[in-house]
């Protein structure tokens, strides 16, 4: 992106509130005649982005330069940015015209006067022009003199738009503008403001929610979560390319299974070893996001040894195409197809390796999701039963002599095949060299040094992994036990407490 | 440069208007309750006395006053809501009064100045042969409910618009009569309403002197009355102890119908 | 229909017995006599007495003057200041509403009072003499009208779009012009209605106007400022309401009887305009 080119530049932006930072070391260049979307979940910091390149916070720190000029600190009727409202925000008391011509009016524009240079307000039928003009645009001539209250929420909508374009900004920010309109209108402006945007030729920054308006209008999505933006990139960049799971997630439906790499291009996830296309460490923990429209199912009559295997347990038509679930093992798998088939079919489930898109992890912790409870209330991970305290999943529970688990209520609980998440801290699992002097037995297969520590990971006979930080050296290959006290292990119950009661 | 222009815009922030406001809050409102106070506790000298205290509880006649005054702000308040609350009821049922001119007509009398109404009420009582020679206390108390009427009409009113109509429909189709309706959902309903109502008759009247003045023709004195009689006679520590009982009268009973105010905003009666 | 028939005769008994007093002193304000219930003949001579008379006229507009001035600034100071707390932070809101709550709900004759101690002492601790004139009468007026002003324009702010402002910056207004032609006719309406109760406040008044009325400002050996209302108390409280002033009671009402009509008139354009609106909108969409 070169410099000239580039209109709108956020520099280590950040925005905080009463102590909490809503806007984290935001970086972002935006091309001039753009069209980029702002895009995440409420609460991700994308409105406080957008108001802070209207001028209606100023970062906590950071640099806003527009056309290589700091405008942070700018106040917003000095830069020539304008803003949609979310809810429009048009002057109830002023009729259309006057609605557009508000900013007309109050500008003022260089001219010559006795030669000398002055400042001259725009006289009324410069106004008129203009403000007919941009009613054209949106498709409202012939609305100028109608009060604002009798017009329908899309010609609000439109009123809106042209009276922040009759003032020719250089950019134009839409804070969620569609937000209040129905559907099919919603499709209908999706469309308008893509044209708009072409016809006008500057620069468009939208902020929404809404992933799929997202991927419809822009040529730049920014995806952005918790303050901090997760992603840049085109829609089909992030459509395809996701960098993490919660790109993943948020953008389009997918499936997200936690894999490990098994080999060279090969990535290891229910259960089955796949071919895929991204070069990652073996070993390496990572997510692994298969879009449903990627998933080959195949009607079969046995399960399939060398094919992962499952069965249809829902359907659901959705006019071009079907929606399945398919259950492999504990694991869930959401498809589309075209092909009618029925719930209860055995299918082999396939992706092509150029489908599976796989991210890198961050690990903080071994989360184990398959786990369960067996009948000493010990929790299963893989096939190593591990003593725990099963008196965590209830608030003020105790464990009655034979086993069962009393609630605060008096109500008993028998968790003997209850499904839970185990949770456990890389720091929280001992190893000790030899078998059987710990809870499982398992060989170290990767040895990753992290600066202070190393970060281990014991694979065990059926294939669980555990990562461990430990401050000594080991081999990989070294045969080891790992110990996990009760206390360490997170639980958390699958559904609700209530279906394991008994009378 | 362009940085200087941003802070000029910092400096007016629309929260600075309230300053003029707020100087003159604190120029005419707190300091001359302040002055009262200090008045109230201090004596020519201006030095710490409590004689206007001890003047007050120890003066049979000032503690007569003041009963005298809450009984006659009782029994105002009570005739008021009397007459007020069965007056709302109708005004706000569309099948009574169709017409919303009939609120304005029962408020326009404010407009009509306070002190030529009593006069008028005093003179047409002295025709009909009721003046302050022969029953001054009746003469007081028509002035004085004739007088706060709207203000126990207005608030009223307002809470019974507000009523939760299907409730009422609903106790009529369990069964209820429309008696016990009125009594089951309509009066604990308007309960805020009737709070408003009473604070805004019970301290006015306490505090008025015009209208027993003019009504018993100066045989019934009210605590009003005897704070403006210290003042015109220049009893200014007595005075302001007065004023101050009256403050912390006031101040109890906002307190009280603060509280009931949060149930009614509870109850989700906001507007 | 029973309690329809009998809703209403209470409602005009009621309303009878409100205006008796008044429709008495009216009736006889065609009459030359000194006390109500003496009929003396049909004359409008009371009237051409009232335009007479200096005392009455004066104090009238006294009575005018003070209003509409003090309305005006409770107006100015009272949006303001409500304006200013509604962008302030929540504390500083309670606070200042907790004070602007106090003149409210407190009994005149104490903020009559302490407003008069004020001006008569803090002075005679200086000047040795007393304050009070025509600008203590304002100020004990001001106090009377301001917090209901601010009371009438906080809920237009807290209905307006906040977005509003922000539109109107964003389009290249300055502050202040934002604030003049966005937030101001968005609660123009509330300004108006707080205006109108602080007239209707200073008319009514009589505790304020008694302590802290002085000698007029422009000439200093004047008497003290005399309202309507403490012209009516001085004389009644001597015998019956001054015959002229039975004429003066009429002109005083038909105008409220000429604001209540307006009033009224004005309410059924309102939501005619209204109801016509929301019809040609629903026409409008029909068509589409």
């Amino acid at each position: 992106m070169s410099k000239e080119n580039c209109i709108i530049s956020l520099q280590g932006v950040n925005k905080v509130f009463d102590g909490t930072t809503v806007v984290d070391n935001f970086n972002l260049d935006i091309t001039k005649g753009e069209f980029v979307t702002f895009l995440g979940p409420s609460g991700c910091g994308k409105t406080t982005t957008l108001r802070m390149i209207a001028g209606f916070e100023t970062p906590t720190s950071g640099k806003i330069l527009l056309n290589g000029e700091d405008i942070t600190k700018i106040p917003p009727h000095k830069r020539p940015i304008n803003t949609v409202f979310q809810r429009y925000a048009l002057f109830p008391h002023l009729d259309v015209y006057d609605n557009v011509a508000f900013g007309l009016k109050l500008k003022k524009i260089p001219c010559e006067k006795k030669g000398k240079p002055a400042f001259r307000h725009l006289t009324a039928k410069e106004i008129d022009e203009k403000v007919a003009h941009a009613l054209e645009i949106v498709d409202l001539d012939e609305f100028e003199d109608r009060d604002i209250s009798t017009l329908s929420g899309g010609q609000q909508q439109r009123v809106a738009i042209a009276r922040a374009i009759v003032n020719e900004p250089e950019i134009l920010l839409l804070d969620e503008p569609l937000g209040a309109l129905d559907l099919k209108m919603r499709k209908d402006m999706q469309i308008e403001l893509k044209e708009m945007h072409k016809k006008l030729g500057i620069t468009f920054i939208y902020v929404t929610h809404d992933q799929e308006e997202a991927l419809t209008m822009s040529d730049t999505i920014v995806v952005m979560k918790s303050g901090e933006i997760q992603q840049v990139g085109t829609p089909i960049d992030i459509y395809n390319e996701p960098v993490n799971a919660f790109v993943a997630d948020f953008i389009g439906e997918s499936n997200i299974y936690n894999a490990t790499m098994a080999g060279k291009l090969k990535v290891r996830f229910l259960n089955h070893v796949f071919d895929c296309i991204d070069d990652f460490p073996v070993n390496e923990k990572v997510d692994v996001v298969v879009r449903p429209e990627d998933v080959i199912l195949t009607v079969v009559k046995e399960p399939s040894k060398d094919k992962v295997t499952g069965k249809i347990v829902t359907k659901v038509f959705k006019g071009v195409h079907y929606e399945y679930l398919v259950q492999v093992g504990k694991a869930e798998v959401e498809c589309r197809d075209t092909k009618d088939r029925n719930v209860g079919d055995l299918v082999t489930v396939e992706v092509e390796p150029e489908n599976i898109q796989i991210m890198k992890k961050d690990v903080t912790n071994n989360i184990y999701t398959e786990a369960w409870i067996n009948n000493k209330n010990q929790v299963v991970i893989g096939e190593d039963p591990f003593d725990c305290d099963v008196t965590k999943l209830l608030k003020d529970s105790t464990l009655s002599e034979d086993g069962y688990l009393i609630g605060p209520d008096g109500k008993k609980y028998d968790l003997n095949d209850a499904d839970v998440i185990a949770e456990i801290g890389l720091d929280k699992i001992e190893m000790i060299d030899g078998f059987d002097n710990g809870d499982t037995n398992g060989e170290i297969v990767s040895v990753v040094y992290k600066g202070d520590h190393y970060q281990v990971m014991v694979r065990t006979d059926d294939e669980e992994d555990f990562i461990l930080d430990t401050p000594y050296t080991w081999n990989e290959g070294d045969q080891v036990s790992i110990k996990v006290l009760p206390q360490d292990i997170k639980l958390m119950l699958k559904g609700d407490i209530a279906k394991y009661e008994v009378e | 440069m362009k940085s200087n222009k941003g802070s000029r815009f910092q400096l007016f922030k629309r929260k600075n208007l309230c300053i003029p406001y707020g100087i003159f809050l604190v120029l005419f409102i707190i300091v001359p309750i302040l002055i009262i106070v200090f008045y109230a506790f201090t004596d020519d000298n201006g030095v710490l006395s409590f004689s206007a205290l001890t003047g007050f509880f120890t003066n049979p006649s000032k503690l007569n006053v003041l009963i005298t005054s809450v009984f006659i702000a009782l029994q105002t308040t009570l005739l008021c809501l009397l007459i007020g609350y069965p007056l709302a009821y109708f005004l706000a049922d569309k099948k009574v009064n169709k017409n919303a001119v009939f609120i304005t007509l029962f408020i326009a009398p404010m407009w009509i100045n306070f002190v030529l109404r009593t006069g008028a009420t005093r003179d047409l009582l002295t025709w009909m042969g009721i003046n302050g020679g022969n029953a001054p206390y009746f003469a007081t108390l028509i002035g004085m409910v004739q007088n706060y009427l709207p203000f126990v009409i207005l608030p009223l009113y307002t809470t019974m618009l507000k009523l939760d109509k299907s409730q009422l429909e609903a106790a009529a189709d369990l069964g209820a009569n429309p008696v016990q309706v009125f009594f089951k959902s309509v009066v604990p309903q308007s309960i805020p309403g009737i709070v408003s109502a009473c604070t805004m008759t019970f301290m006015p009247t306490m505090s008025s002197y015009v209208i027993s003045d003019t009504l018993s023709e100066g045989k019934i004195t009210l605590f009003g009355n005897y704070i403006y009689l210290d003042f015109a006679n220049n009893l200014w520590h007595d005075g302001s102890f007065m004023a101050l009982i009256m403050l912390v009268i006031i101040g109890i009973s906002m307190f009280v119908t603060r509280n009931s105010g949060k149930e009614e905003k509870e109850g989700g009666a906001a507007w | 229909m029973v309690k329809k028939i009998f809703g209403q005769c209470y409602i005009w008994l009621i309303l009878i017995l409100m205006y008796l007093p008044i429709l008495v002193l009216i009736a006889f304000s065609f009459t030359k006599s000194v006390n109500v219930g003496v009929w003396k003949g049909f004359s409008f001579d009371l009237y051409s007495d009232l335009f007479r008379s200096k005392e009455i006229l004066t104090a009238l507009a006294n009575t005018l003057i003070i209003a509409i001035t003090s309305a005006l600034v409770a107006t100015i100071l009272g949006t303001l200041g409500a304006i200013g707390a509604f962008y302030s932070s929540k504390k500083f809101r309670r606070a200042y509403e907790f004070v602007n709550q106090i003149p409210v709900v407190n009994a005149e004759i104490v903020m009559a009072l302490s407003l008069a101690i004020m001006f008569a002492a803090l002075p005679s601790l200086i000047f040795h003499t007393d304050l009070r004139s025509y600008w203590t009468l304002l100020i004990g007026h001001v106090v009377l009208g301001a917090p209901f002003v601010y009371i009438n324009v906080k809920p237009k702010l807290q209905q307006m779009d906040p977005s509003l402002y922000e539109a109107a910056i964003d389009l290249g207004a300055k502050p202040r012009q934002a604030l003049w032609k966005v937030t101001l006719p968005e609660i123009l309406p509330g300004v108006f209605s707080g205006f109108l109760l602080a007239i209707t406040l200073s008319l009514d008044d009589f505790v304020i106007s008694q302590f802290t009325t002085g000698p007029g400002l422009l000439s200093a050996g004047d008497p003290k400022i005399v309202t309507l209302s403490i012209l009516i108390q001085d004389k009644i409280k001597k015998g019956p309401i001054p015959p002229a002033m039975r004429a003066l009671t009429t002109v005083i009402f038909l105008l409220v009887v000429l604001g209540v009509v307006g009033i009224t008139v004005f309410r059924h354009y309102k939501s005619k305009k209204a109801a016509l609106a929301s019809k040609a909108n629903r026409k409008r969409r029909r068509a589409y």
